[in-house]
């Protein structure tokens, strides 16, 4: 509970006057507002190996350190949670080493314990996000071992769909979130007994799997997109997946409610083009029809028709 | 009225010619459902239509690379060559002819030889469509079908944007030749004479 006051009364100090930005509540310009304390547990934990003085021979140990708690420092400093203290959410027992075993049965804290009903971050919808999730497969099937760190690592977790990145910035983001387990045995048998499917063989009916894959999200297609929020999170079942290609492929496309969602809203349509947003970055065969051509092409056809007709009527008529 | 028929349309031609014309029609019903895909209104399913105008443009490409060396090879070559000889005031004679004469069942000015199969303007947009039209619409279409081969960016611009801009635009030229062509084989001295010539190899000359 301690802690918990801590984080709040910390994050009021920080974010205190950034009520006037719309989309940024954390400052990622300013130095990280505990990157000295920090680096006493990044000094192991963002390391591959880790020494210490063993107090009972006096040697100095090197030791490699488990895969499983190595954080890389630029990555949480690049991330939202930039300006906490290792321990704004870990024991400050863990400052002792060797660490006492038991901190590892603590609660951790999980989004929600700080995000959730908080008009601070009302334009989040952490609430929503949350009523989605306990709707989609992952919560309906692993409900006890899934929780928003199964998919969203606080310690680099960083907001794509609001900020200045391009658009395979944001697609190789988030699917990376869904790859860590999807693509990784290890990770995907923490929740599932079987064998992990390969993602080219269970997406095989798509014309061209790579090119799909780097340009769209897997949300795209595995959600069902909210008009309140930026990015879906009831993932469906994978029977309810969008499996019909003019979903996307038409100039209604479903990808201007997700992956273009935030763009399309600052610019609708530019030099004819339907969904000239999405121009940028790909192209959508059907989706990205221009109204100019489209004019173009039935007026040239038409004057092709006419002159046929009138030559027609001319041998007619001889 | 005597009737003469001369050989002109060689087996390998006619075949050529018939796959090619299945092709085309196959790539532009899938390309235009692609295009115009609706899903309230689909005039052929996505996928298939995807599959069948890759399919049918491998195909395609094939047939281009076989019809070059073949037509190099043979005394056809010549048609396009000859011509295209003093191609600009011949293409307004046969300009002139189509407008005011033919609608009259008058002699064309170019009659059909064994030494001269096009007149001016059927060797002019034959030649536009095998050697700038057909080269284009492959190799663009063989870029898209493997777009990590397509430039990512080009002023600014998708490159795969620019490269299906340029297919579909020459996609719909083809389109438009085809229309026109195949109203122009209407205009033999039967409407059906110029389709049974590219079957059976003869062109029937009505004196």
């Amino acid at each position: 509970m301690k802690s918990k006051t801590i984080v709040a009364v910390f994050m009021l100090m920080v974010f205190w006057g950034q009520q006037g930005l719309s989309d940024r509540i954390v400052d990622m310009e300013s130095e990280p507002a505990n990157l000295e304390s920090n680096k006493h547990c990044f000094s192991c934990h963002g390391e591959r190996f880790y020494t210490f003085e063993n107090e009972f021979s006096g040697s100095i140990e090197r030791k490699a350190m488990n895969p499983n708690f190595i954080y890389n420092p630029d990555e949480f400093y690049q991330g939202v949670h930039r300006h906490f203290s290792c321990t704004d959410c870990h024991s400050p027992d863990y400052e002792t080493f060797p660490h006492n075993a038991e901190l590892r049965l603590d609660m951790m804290f999980s989004c929600m314990d700080c995000h959730g009903g908080d008009d601070t971050y009302a334009q989040y919808n952490f609430d929503l996000i949350q009523d989605e999730f306990y709707k989609s497969v992952h919560a309906d099937r692993h409900f006890e071992t899934f929780d928003c760190w199964s998919c969203h690592d606080p310690h680099s977790y960083r907001l794509m769909t609001r900020d200045n990145f391009r658009t395979a910035e944001i697609v190789s983001y988030h699917n990376q979130t869904c790859t860590e387990c999807h693509q990784n045995p290890d990770k995907y048998q923490l929740v599932m007994d079987g064998e992990m499917p390969l993602l080219e063989d269970i997406h095989s009916f798509l014309p061209n799997y790579n090119l799909h894959f780097n340009a769209v999200r897997c949300i795209e297609c595995h959600t069902s997109p909210q008009d309140t929020m930026w990015v879906a999170h009831n993932i469906l079942p994978k029977e309810m997946a969008v499996k019909n290609c003019v979903e996307c492929h038409s100039t209604n496309t479903l990808l201007m409610s997700s992956l273009y969602r935030y763009q399309a809203v600052e610019n609708r349509s530019e030099r004819g083009f339907f969904n000239a947003i999405i121009l940028n970055d790909a192209y959508v065969i059907g989706a990205n029809r221009n109204q100019f051509l489209n004019i173009a092409s039935l007026v040239i056809l038409g004057m092709v028709l006419l002159a046929m007709i009138g030559h027609i009527i001319l041998r007619i008529i001889k | 009225m005597a009737e003469e028929k001369i050989y002109l349309y060689p087996i390998w031609l006619r075949v050529w010619h018939g796959v090619n014309a299945i092709l085309i029609m196959l790539l532009i019903a899938t390309g235009i459902s692609m295009q115009y895909a609706n899903p309230d209104y689909p005039l052929i399913r996505f996928d298939w239509a995807v599959s069948i105008h890759n399919i049918s443009g491998i195909i395609m490409a094939i047939n281009y690379v076989i019809f070059l060396p073949s037509n190099l090879a043979t005394k056809n070559r010549r048609y396009y060559i000859d011509g295209l000889k003093n191609i600009v005031p011949r293409m307004m004679r046969m300009i002139k002819y189509y407008l005011t004469e033919q609608p009259k069942k008058l002699p064309s000015p170019f009659p059909v030889t064994k030494e001269n199969k096009f007149n001016p303007l059927q060797a002019m947009t034959y030649s536009v469509v095998m050697v700038f039209f057909l080269p284009v619409v492959i190799t663009t279409g063989l870029a898209l079908l493997f777009p990590e081969t397509i430039v990512k960016e080009v002023f600014g611009y998708s490159g795969i944007f620019l490269t299906a801009l340029l297919h579909s635009a020459i996609g719909f030229l083809i389109s438009i030749f085809l229309i026109i062509h195949i109203y122009v084989c209407t205009t033999g001295k039967k409407i059906t004479d110029n389709f049974k010539g590219i079957i059976t190899g003869y062109h029937h000359i009505h004196k």
